[in-house]
């Protein structure tokens, strides 16, 4: 097998007296989609978090894309190019139009040409479904087109991996699936792709693998048919018994 | 325009000198000039020391936020008229002097110099304040996004936080760099020849104080108005749709 795109080995990590991850290893290969469910607190967007280096382990190595994300002298913006993430509230610009958001970071961390990015920030928008919202702001959208938006956002950097930590917790119902719709095409044209969701439906069509997390560390892992179908630890079972 | 002002001083006794004493025009002129030169400056001045101030004060070296806290403590509880006497005399009195053109040793540093930098020190300490209440407004989630978009700490600030603190922080900015353009009348006590000071020159000569203090207190309404005109355009062009009103 190739090296893994992401790997991730015995991470640590403690806020104060919390130890909200202990010892999480997963390695996820290109083009793959994994899903990592859990109940609230165990550590999810905790180890999201730790892949691009927004939280900075104890112990523990990740690596993504042969950079050694765990490394004292880290250089963060070769990290962030390859990882892109999105966040349950969007976090846009408010400030900046739609394509503005979409065009900022390729044009001013990343030197690229203005009109290329231009093009491409265009093309994501379309494939967002967001033809025509080019000009609009951040508070002019609703949550779906925001959270498209931000999507849109992240790949203009043509990252390696797509991080989303629970992106469609705070949409009504309707506006969920045109979400997971964008999440959807994306996998399917084979970027990786870590998701943290609560969409259970969503993990069993799509996810190659699904980790179960509780109180900072893998319960259970497997692909989704056989954890959907017979999951074999007790806490799993009683966490699916409540969600499903 | 000579002849009415003349006209009204033999009918009415009005005496407005500065409109048709060509002398009087002149230095009040350059005294107008000189006051809108200190404002222009010790705004611009301020407002740098503000947004470098507040950016230092989030930094992780500490001895740097102490001398910005130091700094702010000292500016904000002392009076400016002190600071101003404070740069004009006791740190003037030990920078070195040059010879002018006709052989006079001169001060380096000119009062106008020491005025400008005692008034942009006393409004930016202000400033470092309002922009950190515009700082704090800004959600440390929106700065992770910059952050997973690879902004660098200063980058972010440059992009993403300035701009939206800026927003929140625009009607304390405003009343700030307000107070500052009045306060420049304190450059008088260092014998700046700005409005004030050449009004009182004026009206020693011509005994005219009801007059020229009508004329300052016309000229200040003039420039306050402009700045918070000038204000409210940038707050209008800095409004966000589908935020507020
Ligand atoms: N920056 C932080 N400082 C202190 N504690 C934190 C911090 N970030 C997270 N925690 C704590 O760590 C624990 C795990 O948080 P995390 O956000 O990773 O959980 P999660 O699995 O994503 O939960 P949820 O499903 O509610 O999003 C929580 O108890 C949280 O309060
Ligand atoms: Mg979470």
């Amino acid at each position: 097998m190739d090296t893994p795109l992401v790997s991730i080995q015995a991470v640590h990590k403690r806020f104060g007296d919390l130890e909200v991850l202990r010892g999480v290893s997963l390695d996820v290969a290109r083009g793959e989609v994994i899903c990592i469910i859990g109940p609230s607190g165990s550590g999810k967007s905790t180890l999201l978090r730790c892949v691009n280096a927004l939280v900075r382990p104890e112990s523990g190595r990740i690596t993504v894309a042969g950079i050694d994300v765990t490394a004292a002298k880290l250089d963060p913006i070769a990290l962030r190019r390859r990882v892109g993430m999105v966040f349950q509230q969007y976090n846009l610009f408010p400030h900046r139009t739609a394509l503005q958001n979409v065009m900022m970071a390729p044009v001013s961390v990343l030197k690229q040409d203005k009109r290329e990015v231009e093009a491409r920030a265009r093309a994501l928008m379309a494939k967002v479904r967001l033809q025509g919202k080019e000009g609009a702001y951040p508070g002019e959208l609703s949550g779906g087109q925001q959270q498209r938006v931000a999507i849109a956002r992240s790949l203009c950097m043509q990252p390696d991996v797509m991080l989303f930590d629970e992106v469609t917790a705070a949409l009504d119902p309707e506006t969920v699936k045109e979400v997971l719709v964008t999440i959807r095409d994306l996998a399917e044209e084979g970027m990786t792709c870590l998701l943290v969701t609560h969409e259970m439906g969503f993990a069993r069509d799509l996810a190659d693998h699904v980790y179960f997390t509780d109180r900072g560390v893998i319960v259970e892992h497997a692909p989704p048919a056989e954890f959907f179908g017979n999951p074999k630890d007790a806490r799993t079972r009683e966490f699916l018994g409540q969600v499903l | 325009m000579a002849e009415f002002f003349r006209e009204l001083r033999t009918t009415t006794g009005l005496n407005f000198t500065i409109f048709y004493d060509p002398f009087d025009a002149r230095r009040f002129g350059y005294a107008f000039l000189m006051t809108c030169k200190l404002s222009v400056l010790s705004v611009v001045l301020s407002l740098i020391i503000g947004v470098a101030g507040a950016f230092a004060q989030g930094a992780r070296f500490a001895p740097l936020r102490w001398v910005v806290a130091g700094y702010i403590a000292f500016f904000r509880n002392t009076p400016p008229l002190v600071q101003m006497y404070f740069f004009f005399f006791a740190l003037g009195a030990i920078t070195p002097t040059v010879p002018d053109d006709i052989g006079m040793e001169v001060p380096m540093v000119s009062s106008f110099t020491w005025a400008l930098v005692a008034l942009s020190l006393f409004a930016g300490a202000f400033n470092v304040e309002i922009f950190r209440s515009g700082i704090e407004a800004v959600p440390r989630s929106t700065v992770e996004a910059a952050e997973s978009l690879g902004y660098s700490r200063l980058g972010a600030y440059r992009a993403v936080v300035l701009p939206l603190a800026f927003r929140v922080c625009l009607p304390s900015l405003n009343n700030n760099l307000v107070n500052l353009v009045k306060t420049t009348t304190l450059a008088y006590a260092i014998g700046v020849p700005e409005m004030l000071y050449v009004a009182n020159q004026i009206w020693s000569d011509s005994l005219n104080v009801t007059e020229m203090m009508n004329v300052l207190l016309l000229l200040y309404i003039g420039l306050v108005t402009l700045l918070v005109w000038i204000m409210h355009r940038w707050e209008r062009a800095l409004r966000m749709p589908g935020y507020g009103t």
